[in-house]
């Protein structure tokens, strides 16, 4: 599933991005500098002195959907690699250097991009980026080191997805929606090509893509922008540009019926029901959907007063959680998501068709002004409660930025959530809700022989 | 180069940590009702943020109603007063207005976060779930519904599983050893008469603490938190839960799934939050599975060998116990050597503690991050609310650097031979893991 990411050490879910970064605020609310180096290297200074504290972010316009045929999984690889050190900084100098100034530090990968952070002492923070800087181009790699790490990973990919039923239908139901975009590929990667990654795979991905002209700087926290400028000068400054190919991912052929896949397992005792609908992204000619489509979300399936769960979990009491999701900030096509899982007992035909009643509901009734005032006040207040956390304010720019999108893009989106109408809700409802674009997936236990 | 960079560094955080930003401006004040609050005032952005903790946890439930305090913060926001539950949830949604209840072991927790406009009707709001919880028949059913399809969930989780089984073994019937969920028959045993007596016996003055973060004064924060609060009874009832040690029996126990890769949980008697090595264990923690990519078992189990991709270890003190717990997962094939190398990191570091330059590695470490853990309102009123459960102080976040610093190679020694004794630990191993019986 897309809307998971793959970090060194802990998961960082993009879903959970996907709603701050529709969340900033009134121009200037978060007044971030923005400047390019020569090299290309894009740079955002987020400028907050409430703590001495400071995030450094990289952002790679690289992620898993830009993995060779047959290698999937090498981009999160990758990722984990770059902690084995440099010809300046061998082994783990990078780590020791975090932690000794009680610094916190991560990486992540997903479909579009890769990230690595720390967050650390303001004071310390050129010493990260002169070790961020020389980790862009001066990695090595031991084969020792790849065949433990690559270990690491296959341990990553059994706990995260082979031990759950639930990730497994994930990985199926995405590999049914997308025919050509890579995003059918699960980011970890499927088991039988991981084991086969090697050093060469991981220093070819990395010469092909790990160059200034392809990534983004985020800075953050208690920091002057000159100083920033000065710093990114010295240490990304003196990289020269890298060779980068655009991105040239086939275009998804429109899908005409709609696709079922039904996942039985052993281990299953609880079944559950999913659906996803094919949606504009970020960069689609219907991409003005994507903030009617969000409040959508809210309205149809965004917590205990939406729709669905009114309906089918209060109201008919055959379900214990039903509600939607909606993830538009990508660089190929988006989903728009359905779950619902029974009560105890309870069977998925039952849920699906209340499931479908709402959908059909939305897109004959549309949504009532109370409704789409409600849904605007809960996203519009989370810009406020965004500009509390320097490492949240650091990755809406980051993930914006490194999709594609502006600073601009970023700093109306408020506006944009404000002029939505109830019109444009139901419109939006009527494109995306359409059977013959979903795959509609099942979790059940085995069946009893 | 290596050497140069390091010691600059930790300079650096020395400097740093001993004034992270907040620490002066913590404020003790009392509401106009006499409730004392911990309280920083942070103007720049136009939200308030409010930590609650009543001393009252799921080992102060009745017998036989195994799950009663989680079952009551999830159906606090269910409806107050002349609100059912769908009005008292618009209502939040509508003002934006997060408002959360949670409980542990040994304490329940109240979180309210809320754009400074809205203040009013959030703390309104408050006060009529605490004091006035409708427990209305048709959503406790909903509830009910929902957290028995949760236990079924946890009967398919490894992780669940393991946590479980080794509560079970290490604290038997104490109350300790009760999975916070509950059980089946619990969960359906329990009816809204129930959760009302918990509400009313356990939402008392005595003893609650309060910490809040915000862009209003004191003034006006005690108004606020006296709207909420002021008309809760006083008087507590004192509980009473027996001090209890866990058990040091050791043992493995095989619980056998047909997963690929086999999760394992281990864990020992720890160390109260009051014993005078409670620094020294925090330390010894650090090095052997702490935070970071830098400890130990990090080192061993994943960095050198692969044999997991998450490995940890924490001190878990209660209230009236404490342990130590640690795990993995790894491959079915390759859980035995993973337990002998974890197996044999706890006995060196058992038998030699910790070298010089570990120690001040975690010096430098825990105190350099503790302030930078510090990064919003709601961290920093909820870390106001963890001092003054540990009853640690006012002044202990200034003083927080002086304990860590004052650990010794010596002390580390004592105590590790004093926590890690292999034949205490209990070991569990949920999967289907290859060369281990049971």
């Amino acid at each position: 599933m897309k809307s998971v990411c793959f970090g060194i050490g802990q998961t960082i879910a993009v879903l959970s991005f996907a709603v701050l970064t529709s969340s900033p605020v009134q121009a200037g609310l978060f007044n971030p500098e923005v400047f390019e180096l020569e090299n290309g290297l894009q740079v955002v200074v987020l400028e907050d002195h409430r703590a001495p504290v400071v995030t450094q972010m990289v952002w790679y316009k690289v992620g898993a959907a830009d993995e060779p045929v047959g290698k999937s999984g090498i981009a999160h690889f990758l990722e984990h690699l770059m902690f084995k050190g440099t010809t300046n900084a061998p082994g783990n100098t990078f780590s020791q250097t975090v932690a000794a100034s009680g610094g916190r530090e991560n990486a992540f990968t997903s479909h579009d991009f890769t990230g690595y952070y720390q967050t650390l002492a303001a004071a310390n923070l050129e010493q990260v980026m002169k070790l961020e800087a020389d980790r862009m181009t001066n990695l090595t790699l031991s084969e020792k080191d790849i065949v433990a790490e690559r270990n690491v990973v296959m341990e990553e990919r059994r706990s995260r997805t082979e031990n759950k039923p639930s990730a497994l239908l994930g990985e199926q139901t995405a590999a049914a929606q997308f025919l050509t975009t890579p995003y059918r590929i699960p980011v970890v990667g499927w088991a039988h090509e991981i084991q086969q990654l090697n050093r060469e795979d991981a220093f070819a991905f990395y010469r092909q893509y790990y160059a200034p002209n392809n990534a983004i700087l985020v800075i953050a926290g208690d920091v002057l922008t000159a100083d920033v400028k000065k710093l990114a000068n010295k240490y990304y400054g003196v990289i020269p540009r890298g060779d980068v190919t655009l991105r040239n991912w086939p275009q998804e052929p429109p899908q005409l019926s709609p696709r079922r896949v039904e996942l039985r397992d052993q281990r299953v005792q609880q079944p559950s029901w999913r659906r996803s609908y094919l949606a504009p992204g970020s960069f689609d000619a219907k991409k003005h959907l994507a903030e009617p489509l969000d409040l959508l979300a809210q309205i149809l399936g965004g917590g205990t007063t939406s729709r669905m769960y009114q309906a089918l979990v209060v109201e008919q009491k055959i379900a214990t959680s039903a509600g939607s999701w909606f993830s538009g900030d990508s660089v190929g096509p988006a989903r728009f998501g359905l779950y619902a899982r029974p009560v105890a007992g309870g069977d998925l035909a039952t849920v699906e068709k209340s499931m479908d009643a709402e959908i059909e509901k939305i897109i004959s009734g549309g949504v009532s002004e109370a409704e789409l005032n409600r849904a605007k006040a809960g996203m519009l207040a989370l810009a406020t409660y965004a500009r509390d956390s320097v490492t949240r304010k650091a990755r809406i720019f980051g993930r914006a930025l490194v999709i594609g999108q502006t600073v601009e893009g970023v700093e109306t989106w408020p506006q944009r959530v404000e002029a939505v109408t109830r019109q444009q809700v139901q419109d939006a409802a009527k494109e995306v809700l359409d059977l013959r674009r979903s795959v509609t997936g099942l979790l059940l236990p085995e069946k009893k022989s | 180069m290596k050497k140069i960079q390091l010691v600059s560094s930790l300079f650096v955080a020395l400097a740093f940590f001993s004034g992270p930003a907040f620490a002066t401006d913590i404020s003790e004040m009392r509401t106009p009702a006499g409730l004392d609050v911990w309280y920083v005032q942070e103007k720049s952005i136009p939200i308030l943020s409010v930590e609650i903790s009543f001393p009252r946890g799921s080992v102060h439930e009745p017998d036989g109603l195994g799950g009663l305090a989680n079952m009551v913060s999830s159906t606090l926001d269910e409806g107050a007063g002349d609100l059912n539950a769908l009005a008292f949830q618009t209502r939040l949604e509508e003002l934006a207005i997060s408002m959360s209840f949670g409980s542990s072991k040994d304490t329940f927790r109240v979180s309210l976060k809320t754009l400074s406009k809205n203040r009013d009707e959030a703390f309104r709001l408050l006060g009529l779930a605490l004091q006035s919880p409708r427990f209305d028949q048709k959503a406790v059913e909903r509830i009910r519904r929902q957290i028995q399809t949760r236990l079924i969930g946890q009967a398919e989780d490894a992780n669940a599983i393991a946590a479980k089984a080794w509560f079970k073994k290490t604290y038997g019937d104490h109350p300790y050893g009760r999975p916070s969920l509950g059980t089946k028959q619990s969960i359906a045993r329990i009816t809204p008469a129930d959760l009302k007596a918990w509400v009313d016996a356990n939402f008392r003055l005595d003893g609650i603490l309060i910490g809040a973060v915000g862009d209003v004064d004191q003034a006006e924060i005690g108004r606020l938190l006296d709207i909420a609060l002021a008309a809760l009874p006083k008087a507590q009832v004192t509980p009473e839960v027996s001090k209890i040690m866990p058990s040091s029996a050791g043992s493995t126990i095989v619980i056998r799934k047909p997963n690929p890769q086999s999760v394992v949980m281990f864990g020992m008697p720890g160390i109260m939050r009051d014993d005078p090595d409670y620094y020294a264990a925090y330390v010894m923690n650090y090095v052997l599975g702490g935070g970071g990519f830098t400890s130990r078992l990090y080192q061993e189990v994943r960095e050198k060998r692969g044999l997991a991709y998450s490995v940890y270890s924490y001190l878990y003190p209660y209230e009236h116990s404490a342990i130590y717990l640690g795990g993995l997962g790894t491959a079915n094939e390759r859980v035995v050597e993973s337990l002998d190398v974890v197996k044999a990191e706890i006995s060196k570091l058992a038998e030699q503690g910790i070298t010089d330059e570990e120690l001040v590695k975690a010096k430098v470490f825990l105190n350099g991050s503790f302030p930078l853990r510090l990064d919003s309102n709601a961290k920093i009123a909820r870390m106001l609310v963890a001092i003054r459960i540990s009853d640690l102080g006012m002044g202990y976040i200034d003083q927080r650097p002086g304990f860590i610093n004052a650990v010794t190679v010596e002390d580390v020694r004592r105590v590790a031979r004093r926590l890690l004794r292999s034949g205490a630990m209990t070991w569990v191993i949920v999967g289907d893991p290859a060369g281990i019986d049971g």
